[in-house]
């Protein structure tokens, strides 16, 4: 004990650091947390369900529900094969490929949404045609799809290459050695290692994918009960002083990202426990090695 | 790296349905689409372009998007050094839900918190009140953009720089206290230097987030061309005028800057691994950055 007291803070300080940290998280998380729910029960239970039970909330919540189950499972088929080819083979310009899949994320969310109206939009390369062939992209569901895709994009990939690089190639080249077939290969050995980090990446991309604002406003047009996302209609509300209203549709994704953390932290959790049973082999003092020299094991 | 690695695609199927469906996916969803923002910019001559790219409408929301984001940012790297430091080092009850707490501005959507930080810093609002009693405002002025942007960026500072606070080996610091340094002395000249190239490094990913924010700003910001008004909303507002052109010539300066911030983080993260060769490919850091800035 004497040997740690050295390295370790006075505790004045260890106090006063705790309640600046926990004070600040307070303040920048906790309050708006709670400002959420409190405002949308400002007027009571009753004024609340009767704002949910809308019919405009009802079909804003009914395309968001849409929107995200038809945008995750491209991503996810994109981020298995993305995955599965970078992290399992060797070829030339693979960090550049790295490097343009996280691409989406470092474009602002407005700039999502525009790519779509220089394409699609009236003004853009293909609007003559598809006004001509009276296909509505832009202002209508597929635009949204589109600008969706686009923001969700890496998420599954980015979570599953340093997973199956870390985990290398021995187990699926075992098991193609032993006369697996392709898809034998990949339900049976490969589906099954990376079946939390897959979760992980979903989990993501789907809070990404339910919430998002910036891009989906730009190609949306706002045709209420047509085109309107929940984070969209709650913009609508809040912007006609509608507070109980814009609230009552925001607890819902609240409610949403609460139980995205509640999820992620299930998973971080099977995660980490899934290292620690692999680690446990070695001696203690080597646990905190990267997973790269955990997975080398002969 | 391991020996296979030197047998190039050894025995395993499906490089080419790997490859070939991401290249074609990558292609059609995100390389034509921005390649159709520089080709629309074109149609633009060199002066049209220039002159909307350098309006003074558009200065000022360079100014008020850069400043915002940079004091956003500065803020989260102070605050996100001590609530990293302390959930790593320091035992509290409820310190497992706190953690998980972190992440909550990567899962809560931008419009709910944009609502919400609103009527909390309005002057009628829980904090706003508070704050008006003592000659502050903060909603619908620039500072309404810092702090949508504080909650906006929490998370990043904290999770770059948690696994590397986690990975200092107690000899340096026992090493330190044994040769007479005081703590703080420990603290300044050796843990600190030890965790910048992360801390700058978190910072950076911020920064480069709160720039392309817009959800949860344009509720507080007040939006005032020239003094409140962000380069995103800036882009809408040409949009919703049917200028594409200045849209564009907005979204390409956007974009050009977006690229540099990569280049910066790449370059950053890898002096950040140089420096902690050891430090560990945290999976919940990994993943917190993930959700919106570039690779850990």
């Amino acid at each position: 004990m004497t040997a740690r007291r050295a390295t370790a803070e006075p505790r004045w300080v260890r106090l006063l650091l705790t309640g600046i940290a926990l004070g600040f998280l307070f303040l920048f998380l906790v309050l708006p947390l709670i400002s959420v729910f409190w405002e949308a029960f400002a007027q009571g239970a009753q004024a609340y369900w009767d704002a949910l039970k809308d019919s405009e909330a009802k079909s804003a919540m009914l395309l968001t529900l849409t929107i995200a189950a038809l945008v995750l499972p491209f991503n996810i088929a994109f981020g298995v094969a993305a995955a599965w080819a970078i992290a399992k083979f060797e070829f030339r310009g693979k960090s550049l490929l790295t490097t343009l899949i996280d691409l989406p994320f470092a474009v602002s969310p407005v700039v999502a949404g525009l790519i779509f109206i220089i394409l699609f939009g009236a003004q853009g390369f293909f609007g003559d045609w598809l006004a001509a062939n009276d296909i509505k992209i832009i202002f209508a569901l597929p635009g949204m799809i589109l600008a969706t895709l686009f923001v969700t994009f890496p998420f599954v990939a980015r979570e599953l290459i340093p997973l199956m690089q870390a985990q290398g190639r021995d187990e699926e080249e075992a098991a193609v050695s032993l006369g697996a077939s392709g898809w034998q290969m990949f339900w049976r050995v490969t589906l099954p290692n990376i079946k939390w980090g897959l979760m992980y990446g979903v989990i993501l991309a789907n809070a990404r994918a339910m919430g998002e604002f910036g891009a989906v406003s730009v190609v949306s047009g706002h045709i209420r009960g047509e085109t309107n996302t929940l984070p969209l209609h709650v913009e609508i509300l809040y912007n006609e002083y509608n507070q109980i209203g814009a609230f009552a549709a925001a607890t819902v994704l609240a409610l949403l990202g609460l139980v995205t953390l509640v999820a992620k932290t299930i998973v971080e959790w099977r995660m980490r426990k899934e290292t620690e049973m692999l680690t446990a082999e070695l001696p203690p003092e080597k646990t905190e090695l990267p997973p790269s020299v955990v997975t080398e094991r002969p | 790296m391991f020996p296979a690695a030197a047998k190039p695609n050894g025995v395993l199927p499906g490089f080419r349905l790997g490859l070939g469906y991401t290249l074609t996916y990558l292609t059609l969803l995100v390389l034509i689409p921005l390649a159709g923002l520089i080709l629309m910019s074109g149609q633009l001559s060199w002066a049209d372009f220039w002159a909307t790219a350098t309006g003074d409408r558009a200065l000022a929301s360079y100014r008020v998007t850069f400043g915002a984001s940079f004091a956003a940012a500065a803020v989260n790297a102070l605050f996100g050094l001590i609530v990293a430091w302390v959930l790593v080092r320091y035992p509290f009850p409820g310190k497992r839900f706190v953690d998980a707490l972190v992440d909550l501005p990567f899962a809560l959507p931008t419009a709910v918190a944009g609502i919400t930080l609103a009527t909390l810093y309005a002057e009628n609002g829980w904090i706003g009140e508070q704050l008006a009693t003592l000659g502050i405002r903060i909603a619908f002025k620039p500072a309404g953009i810092v702090v949508a942007l504080i909650f906006v960026t929490l998370p990043f500072v904290v999770r770059t720089l948690q696994p590397v606070i986690e990975d200092i080996e107690a000899e340096v610091e026992e090493a330190a206290a044994s040769l007479g340094a005081s703590r703080w002395q420990t603290f300044s000249r050796v843990l600190l230097p030890g965790i910048f190239p992360a801390w700058l490094t978190g910072f950076t990913l911020a920064f480069s987030r709160a720039i392309g924010e817009f959800g949860s700003v344009i509720f507080i910001a007040g939006n005032m061309p020239l003094i409140s008004e962000i380069t995103p909303l800036l882009i809408i507002s040409k949009l919703e005028q049917y200028d594409v052109l200045g849209a564009t010539a907005l979204a390409v300066v956007m974009l050009v800057i977006s690229f540099v911030m990569l280049l910066v983080i790449n370059l950053l993260q890898w002096w950040a691994a140089n420096r902690h060769s050891k430090s560990r490919d945290g999976d919940g850091a990994a993943g917190a950055v993930a959700l919106a800035g570039a690779r850990p």
